[in-house]
């Protein structure tokens, strides 16, 4: 999946003020430093070179260096005025970070698992609320205040082009707001070390124009369909007797399982395995099969099908739209 | 002069005083009381102060280096994406493995032990404060450490990071013993540094020279007095962290289980209290080395030697009101961030101070480009640019877009390595005469320095730009196409340079010891005390124990001569010189105190951390181990400190004379 992910990239006003931030800081740290390069440049050039042997300038010891004193205390006056500078832009960029408006704002509660991401909707109708994974689409030009919460280990919710990062931690609800002023899709990952696949725990924010959001999440809702034909139908009975109905949920299945992603429309994403892999056919062979042989240390157990039930099952998933 | 310490005829006849001069039958009987005892026991008994920095300061460098391998393996690793060189388990192990190595097995006791070798020789005394306390902090350190690689050896390595956060470390996400190995190394380790802060600043405020005020201790001295307090105010902190994490672990306790109560962010408040102020306490003793190199280098002394001491101190305090910057991520009251962000800011300015204090002495000094002020000014260099990310990062709006990203590793990597391992290559190359009687080689000396210093900056720069391009730290791989690949590539290349570099410096340090240019007492014509004896130095550190009359002793020696003010180079005699005896002075004008007795070798020290070390890694088994393990450790102290015969009758004659 093709997305933005950079911290220079800013696509909302959250990483919007942090780069304006950024860029000052950078400008006055850049000056300081080459200021002190500078004068350690001129001193090693003025200064006259020595032998080891050659006796030490005792004359500092006699007399005070009144010009030495100026120049020393100048410079930390100027270094700690700077630095007052800094404090205060930080402390006001910290404020416009607070005060995003979050006037009819999307309510989203995200869970972290090892190692994917639960994403649930949650809307003033409960009938209206619908659980995905791994995938965040939100309305464009529309605030989003996210509800942070960990199922098992801390992990860190960071989309660098639309906002900071926030911890998720066991035991603990946080939340954190961001706004996308622009259609496109954001990479996120989780940024705190969460064990053995936190490199491969990725998620994708989709910024779509209000109606596509609309339609979207119009679709997310409804429940699986029934499946035409034979195969996808042969699909579903290998998925609920084999041991995925453990783990995943179906909605309108009888699999109701929470310990891994919900799949009611697992073919509507762009990845699998949390950003790990393209989601075709093939790679969700390749997952089903030997996942352990794309993330070693998942939860997810290997499933070995023969060709045609495998076939079956992965006609089945593509159905689940 | 001498000035006799006490009145002739007191002391029995029969008993030899020290004083000036090697070749004399004192010196010969001053360097037989304070030799350690020949054969292996003698070898595992020795205190001698030298004896013990030397193997400490190897041993440090051994760990530095088997972490500086096991970067280069997670550097492999991440050359390329989706590589399959080493997979996460062991990946997690590495990065566990490199960071628990390089803080708690290399940075701080690396400081100490130099500290350890130093600090009697330029405080003018004969020995350590402690001598078996410095043998035991020495063995409990090797046990540990050694314990560390040999379960990483054995597949049995931790692997959650050096800063272990619960609730991954804890019983339910680490189950095994990893995580317990882990715990226990820390505890280890974190007592020898507090047994050695207790040794430093005792030395350092009862065994000063006499005339050795306050205000003229050398900066490093004063450098290490302040980290040995900063050390006895942060590891109880971390010990205590361990502590209860081994106890959730082993016995089932509850301190971090959010289900029972417990809480997970008491962890990082304990850790980070701790955590933050170790920076600090590798960084101190660095500036002390940039403040004893600097002015022999500069032939001036130092400028606004008040200035660096109060900078020093006043890092020290502000060092323990900034740990939450490494939490802003957390969910954490907004004030609370605004104040951490200040304090964060502001611990700049003690350091800009002495940035521009040893600019000063440069600049109206004349300088002598030598390897280890090559070293001083890639310091500047580095630990400049470090500085200023480090104030990019306790700004919290820009933390929390660049916390725990390459940025972050970046930025520790300038401040830790040029804040402390580029000071600490230029003190080897000022003090390994000093240690060996022979000088490094010099040319050796500027590629060692222009490969690392070339190297650090084509692995380490990159790193900022992976970091805003939102690479997260800790990943053992990543995919490609996200504009990764490039600069990790570069990264992987410049650290293999870094490797070229250290492996020069072996070859140059173990090739010189045999080839090196002879020193002399005074190869680079310094001015504290420690090139007043000869390289290396007698077992007793000084024949006569020097008088001070200022900062540069040596310095204002032939000064006070020319002009005639004062006697050239003064002395204090009268101390045995068949028993270990030692003069104390007074904490703050360093006049003569006490005579003191110090104690003899011994094998006990080393058998009582033996017997420290089975109930420890006993306990990780079963919790009985500190029931039955308790019984060797009392045997070994009761015979450690077991009164001599001998000792009892020298105290004894001494406490009947006035």
């Amino acid at each position: 999946m093709d997305a933005l992910h950079d911290v220079l990239a800013p696509f909302g006003p959250q990483a919007g003020h942090v780069r304006e931030l950024w860029l000052l800081t950078l400008a006055v740290c850049t000056v300081v430093f080459a200021a002190v390069l500078a004068a350690l440049l001129i001193a090693l050039l003025r200064a006259p070179r020595a032998g080891s042997v050659s006796p030490p300038d005792l004359s500092a010891l006699g007399r005070p260096e009144p010009g030495k004193r100026r120049s020393v205390i100048a410079a930390v006056a100027a270094s700690t005025l700077l630095l007052l500078a800094l404090i205060a832009a930080s402390i006001f960029t910290d404020r416009a970070l607070a005060r995003l408006s979050t006037e009819g704002a999307l309510r989203l509660e995200v869970t972290a698992h090892q190692w994917w991401w639960e994403v649930r909707y949650v809307e003033p109708q409960v009938a209206d609320s619908f659980v995905t994974a791994n995938e965040i689409h939100v309305p464009t030009g529309r605030p989003v205040i996210v509800t942070l919460k960990a199922d098992d280990v801390i992990h860190s919710f960071w989309v660098p082009s639309l906002a900071g990062k926030k911890d998720l931690l066991p035991g603990r609800t946080t939340t954190m707001n961001f706004r996308a002023d622009r259609d496109g899709v954001y990479r996120g990952q989780c940024a705190e070390f969460c064990g053995s696949q936190h490199a491969l725990m990725a998620f994708f924010v989709v910024a779509d124009p209000p109606e596509r959001y609309a339609a979207w999440a119009a679709a997310q809702r409804r429940t699986a369909a029934e499946p035409a034909g034979d195969q996808p139908l042969r699909g579903r009975e290998i998925f609920m007797r084999s041991s995925c109905a453990m783990c995943h949920a179906i909605d309108g299945t009888t699999a109701q399982a929470m310990r891994g992603p919900n799949l009611t429309h697992v073919a509507s994403r762009g990845t699998l395995a949390a950003g790990a892999l393209a989601n075709t056919p093939e790679e969700l062979k390749r997952w089903i099969a030997d996942p352990q042989q794309i993330k070693p240390g998942t939860y997810m157990p290997a499933t070995q099908l023969p060709p045609e039930e495998m076939d079956a099952l992965v006609g089945y998933l593509q159905t689940l739209r | 002069m001498q000035h006799a310490m006490n009145p002739p005829g007191h002391a029995p006849a029969s008993r030899l005083k020290d004083g000036p001069g090697p070749g004399s039958p004192e010196a010969a009987a001053l360097d037989a009381t304070w030799s350690d005892p020949p054969g292996l026991l003698g070898w595992l008994a020795a205190v001698n102060h030298k004896t013990i920095a030397r193997r400490f300061v190897i041993t440090t460098f051994c760990f530095f280096v088997a972490g500086g391998a096991l970067a280069l393996l997670m550097r492999l690793q991440l050359a390329r994406p989706g590589s399959k060189l080493v997979g996460p388990d062991l990946y997690n192990q590495l990065f566990t493995m490199h960071g628990s190595t390089m803080m708690f097995l290399f940075a701080v006791p690396v400081m100490q032990a130099v500290a350890v070798y130093l600090l009697p020789l330029m405080l003018g005394t004969r020995s350590i404060a402690f001598p078996r306390l410095n043998a035991f902090a020495y063995w409990i350190f090797l046990f540990g450490g050694v314990m560390l690689y040999v379960v990483f050896a054995l597949d049995a390595g931790p692997d959650v990071g050096w800063f272990s956060y619960v609730p991954l470390a804890g019983p339910d996400y680490s189950p095994g013993k990893r995580a317990d190995f882990w715990a226990q190394m820390i505890t280890f380790t974190e007592l020898s540094a507090m047994l050695e802060a207790i040794v430093v600043i005792t030395t350092v405020f009862k065994l000063r020279a006499p005339g050795m005020t306050l205000n003229r201790i050398p900066l490093f001295v004063w450098a290490m007095l302040v980290t040995a307090f900063m050390v006895l105010f942060a590891m109880p902190s971390v010990m205590l962290a361990s502590t209860t994490l081994i106890m959730d672990r082993l016995v089932g306790t509850h301190f971090y289980n959010p289900a029972e109560g417990g809480d997970v962010v008491l962890w990082q408040h304990l850790f980070w209290f701790f955590g933050h102020p170790e920076v600090y306490l590798i960084f101190l003793p660095g500036l002390g080395f940039l403040s004893a190199i600097i002015p022999t280098f500069a032939r001036r002394p130092i400028y606004g030697y008040t200035a660096m001491v109060l900078s020093l101190i006043a890092t020290a305090f502000l060092a323990f009101g900034l740990w939450v910057h490494h939490m802003f991520a957390v969910n954490l009251p907004e004030l609370g961030k605004s104040f951490f962000t200040a304090a964060s800011m502001l611990i700049a300015i003690p350091s800009a101070v002495q940035i521009f204090c040893w600019l000063a002495t440069l600049w109206s000094g004349k300088l002598d480009f030598k390897t280890p002020l090559l070293f001083v000014l890639g310091f500047f260099f580095i630990l400049v640019l470090g500085g200023m990310t480090g104030i990019m990062l306790a700004s919290v709006p820009l933390d929390l877009q660049v916390h725990d990203s390459y940025f972050v590793v970046a930025h520790l990597h300038y401040v830790l390595i040029g804040g402390a391992v580029f000071p600490l290559f230029g003190a080897f190359y000022y003090w390994y005469p000093k240690v060996t009687g022979r000088l490094m080689s010099e040319r050796l000396g500027r590629w060692n320095f222009w490969l690392f210093f070339i190297g650090f900056n084509v692995a380490f720069f990159p790193m900022h730009l992976l970091g805003l391009k939102g690479m997260p730290r800790r990943v053992y791989t990543y995919q490609a196409g996200l504009g990764w690949d490039t600069l990790n590539l570069v990264s992987t290349i410049g650290s293999l340079i870094i490797a070229v570099s250290a492996l020069l410096f072996v070859v140059n340090a173990v090739r010189s010891l045999r080839r090196g240019a002879p020193a002399g007492a005074d190869p680079w014509g310094a001015g504290t005390l420690e090139w007043a004896t000869e390289s290396p130095p007698p077992p007793c550190n000084f024949h006569a124990i020097p008088v001070v009359h200022g900062r540069d002793p040596l310095w204002e020696a032939p000064r006070a001569r020319a002009e005639d003010e004062q006697p050239a180079f003064t002395h204090v005699s009268g101390l045995a010189a068949d028993t270990r005896e030692l003069l104390a002075t007074t904490v703050l004008d360093a006049r003569p105190d006490l005579r003191v007795n110090f104690p003899d070798p011994t094998i006990w020290p080393l058998v009582s951390a033996l017997a420290v070390t089975v109930l420890f890694i006993g306990s990780i088994f079963t919790p009985w181990a500190v029931v039955w393990g308790s019984i060797p450790i009392a045997i070994a102290l009761t015979a450690w400190f077991w009164p001599d015969r001998a000792e009892t009758s020298v105290h004894l004659s001494l406490e009947r004379k006035p």
